[in-house]
């Protein structure tokens, strides 16, 4: 691609001023309130979404703190119920969803496809400004009173509590606008802007997660904006769909609600592949074994989610036949996944591996998010469900998925694409032992409630009956090792913004074009427009100068 | 800042009374920008349809549950209103339609004729719609003013027909509330419409639409054209129901 030596002339005859980038272009509050550069909007959604990922985190904290003694330690029951719900709508709509494409999505996304900016950079500063509407209103209903209904909303209860649902509902709806505007823009981005020569199966894989989600953030979310709209109706005006006192069904709540929700999991889970997919050919040094494949199983997965939603809803009331069929179609969303994590281990296989703190938190997501799946699949079987459904099992198999495989890919992807953003590097050893920490931690608090789980402990309960006692103290220890790991990374990664050594130009040998613009990369990404010639990941291309050379 | 380095391409002016169009910096020709404005639209018209589809869904489904509540309920609406209505809203497309093509051609003042008769035609449409939300307030099937007061005895407040015309069905007050909401947020695109109208009015005034760069008034256009056509299904689903 492009050759080095203009960077270096610029070195040698100037060394005291550091070349202009988009963090130095323009400085004064207006310059980013008013940004219209994707790399200042993803570094806004990363500080909003790593808040909302902490907070949820305070919460999660206290519940498992909650759940030390079997009577309960700190709450009244409805003060727990409220505890967890901000848990789960924190965690899901502030954090999981928008987290990975507004921020990595946002900053690396354009700069991989060639582009100076997304196609639609005012959509994308609402989108942001969309984002924080609804994080104020989700903090509003706190004050105004919480809500208790669990992060699904689930009807009639929903409909009859006295808290804030209405306000909590409508948060959930400007949230769902960000999330569709960001989804909208990337379509047109990876469709309009790629750079001549950039084909789509030049695309790297991250690039092709992030546009499967963004079908997936454009078609499934309307209806979830409708479905918290018509239960803000309903308890606004008593429309009736849903309130089976006026002929409603609330079952119908949870087809609509779902018909999202399914879908919204591989929302979540999509662009955290995509990390997985760049980090472990960068770091093995070799191309990613099965591109196509994982390229396709990301469609596939995406087509798929829309068939399956009807397996959260097997004790609701639904036909026999239905059951049957959703059961049936779950497995199948077993099979493009495990060609992922088959291909990701296959790329890892005889590569020159680098145990970086990036690769070293993707191989923790490569076991968590085994575990994970397969649990899955244990649950898309109707019979077994019908045991679990509602217990900790549950609990557990998803935070396997969402905390310990998206959470994860998140902070393997900050870690990779830091040095990138920002042109500094953190502390490697501290980071190396925060992964380990986040590693034990996390499986001490999940294991044990995949046991307690399938001997009956069910979900969302303030007490429970002192034989599970055991288990869900390993898990609250857990829980605080974990915290603990999280607590060091933030440290480190504010530290080192404070530190300021310098990262390399190309800080991990990456060959995407991610790491052939300057680094931190210019307002405009590229100093030429770039055209690309050779072929994705081919690692005969890399520059080992750039490897070995401060960035400017 | 120094990035004066990037060619920014301007469309010129076709003439006096129009101004030059300068493409958006991050977009290489005029091609890529109009065709990234319509893709996006396209796909935020899909996200329209699936956001009415919950509504839709939620008819068919209820339709099916209550036949009959749906059949006398349709009854009580005035199909000749919404047979105006759907006059208006398709003549109203009709102007929008020419109001590009003209837009397109360069001719402002045919431009600003053509759109300022798709703002009365909405106009239109809302004033009908008001007239027909009347005959329900005082036929007592939607009382608006008792909208938010909650239920009670099993009773909800805004429906007061529980003794009248839908007496012999159950659940009369569903056909109005699915009706209510439907035609309301549906009335509300039509106000949305209307205001997008209005900005690129303004524009067309001003000169900044022509030949060359048309893209506002086209996406606007297809936006007027959608809630047309959703109304297309609202009237023979709610009024012309069997």
């Amino acid at each position: 691609m492009t050759t080095n030596t203009p960077a270096v002339d610029v070195q040698t005859t100037q060394p005291a001023a550091p070349r202009e980038n988009y963090l130095n272009c323009s400085s004064g509050f207006k310059s980013w309130a008013l940004t219209l550069d994707h790399k200042r909007i993803g570094l806004m959604y990363l500080v909003g979404t790593g808040l909302a990922f902490l907070a949820g985190g305070v919460f999660a904290l206290l519940v498992r703190l909650h759940l030390w003694e079997p009577e309960g330690l700190l709450f009244e029951n409805t003060a727990y119920n409220q505890i967890f719900t901000l848990h789960g709508a924190f965690m899901v709509f502030l954090f999981v969803i928008p987290a990975i494409p507004g921020s990595i999505g946002n900053v690396v996304m354009p700069i991989m496809v060639g582009a100076k900016d997304v196609a639609l950079p005012k959509l994308n500063l609402l989108s942001f400004y969309l984002w924080l509407i609804g994080a104020i209103l989700a903090a509003a209903a706190i004050v105004m009173g919480g809500f208790d209904t669990g992060w699904t909303f689930y009807a009639p209860y929903s409909l009859y509590t006295d808290q804030a649902v209405v306000t909590i509902g409508l948060a959930v709806f400007i949230l769902g606008f960000s999330s569709i505007f960001t989804g909208l823009n990337f379509i047109v981005t990876v469709h309009k802007l790629r750079a001549p020569g950039m084909t789509w199966f030049r695309m790297p894989l991250f690039v092709w997660a992030i546009y499967a989600t963004a079908v997936l953030q454009v078609l499934a979310t309307p209806v979830l904006g409708i479905t918290v709209l018509l239960v803000a109706f309903e308890r606004l005006y008593n429309i009736g769909i849903f309130d089976p006192r006026l002929g409603g069904d609330p079952v119908l709540f949870e087809h609509f609600f779902w018909f999202y929700s399914h879908p919204a999991v591989y929302i979540m889970v999509l662009p955290a592949f995509g990390i997985i997919s760049e980090l472990v050919t960068v770091h093995s040094r070799k191309p990613l074994f099965g591109y196509k494949l994982i390229a396709f199983s990301s469609i596939a997965i995406a087509i798929i989610s829309f068939l399956v939603w009807g397996h959260h809803m097997f004790t609701s009331g639904q036909s026999t036949y239905a059951m049957f069929a959703f059961s049936f179609l779950t497995f199948f969303v077993a099979i493009p996944t495990a060609i992922k994590e088959f291909s990701w281990v296959a790329t890892v296989w005889k590569g020159s591996v680098a145990l970086n703190s990036p690769m070293l938190y993707t191989l923790a997501f490569l076991v968590i998010f085994a575990i994970g799946g397969l649990t899955g699949v244990i649950l898309g079987a109707l019979n077994v469900d019908l045991h679990l459904h509602d217990t900790y099992f549950v609990v557990a198999h998803f935070h396997y998925v969402m905390m310990g495989s998206i959470a994860l890919a998140f902070i393997a992807g900050l870690h990779h694409w830091w040095p990138k953003m920002f042109g500094v590097m953190y502390n490697e050893v501290q980071a190396k032992i925060a992964c380990a920490i986040i590693f034990v931690g996390f499986n001490l608090t999940f294991l044990p409630q995949f046991i307690m789980g399938s001997r009956g402990m069910p979900r969302r309960y303030a007490t429970y009956v002192p034989e599970y006692a055991p288990y869900h103290q390993a898990s609250t220890i857990g829980a605080m090792i974990l915290a603990s790991g999280v607590a060091l990374m933030v440290f480190y990664l504010i530290a080192s913004l404070l530190i300021r050594k310098k990262a390399k130009e190309n800080q991990w040998g990456g060959v995407t074009l991610d790491w052939q613009c300057p680094t931190p990369p210019p307002h405009l990404n590229f100093d030429d427009e770039p055209k690309v010639v050779h072929e994705v990941y081919d690692y005969s291309t890399l520059d080992y100068d750039s490897m070995q050379r401060d960035c400017s | 800042m120094s990035h004066d380095d990037h060619h920014a391409v301007t469309i010129p002016a076709p003439g006096p009374e129009f101004v030059a169009h300068e493409v958006a910096h991050h977009f290489s020709s005029p091609v890529q920008e109009f065709q990234a404005g319509k893709l996006g639209f396209w796909l935020f018209l899909a996200t329209e349809i699936l956001l009415f589809g919950g509504l839709f869904a939620a008819y068919f489904y209820f339709h099916e549950v209550y036949p009959e509540t749906f059949r006398v309920g349709g009854q009580q609406l005035d199909w000749r209103l919404g047979a105006l209505n759907t006059s208006v809203l398709l003549l109203s497309s009709w102007t929008m339609a020419m109001g590009v093509r003209s837009a397109q051609t360069s001719q402002k003042s045919k431009t600003m004729m053509y759109l300022t008769l798709t703002v009365l035609g909405a106009v239109g449409f809302m004033v009908i719609k008001f007239i027909e939300y009347k005959a329900k307030n005082e036929h007592g099937l939607v009382v608006f003013s008792e909208l938010f007061s909650g239920y009670e005895n099993g009773q909800i407040s805004w429906f007061k027909d529980y003794d009248g015309v839908m007496k012999d069905v159950p659940h009369g007050h569903m056909f109005f509330a699915i009706y209510l909401t439907m035609t309301a947020i549906h009335g509300l695109h039509v106000i949305i419409g209307a205001i997008a109208i209005i900005y690129v009015m303004i524009g067309t005034s001003k000169g900044r639409y022509h030949a060359g760069y048309y893209l506002p008034v086209d996406l606007v256009g297809l936006y007027w054209h959608l809630v047309d056509l959703i109304w297309i299904f609202l009237f023979p689903l709610l009024y012309l129901v069997p």
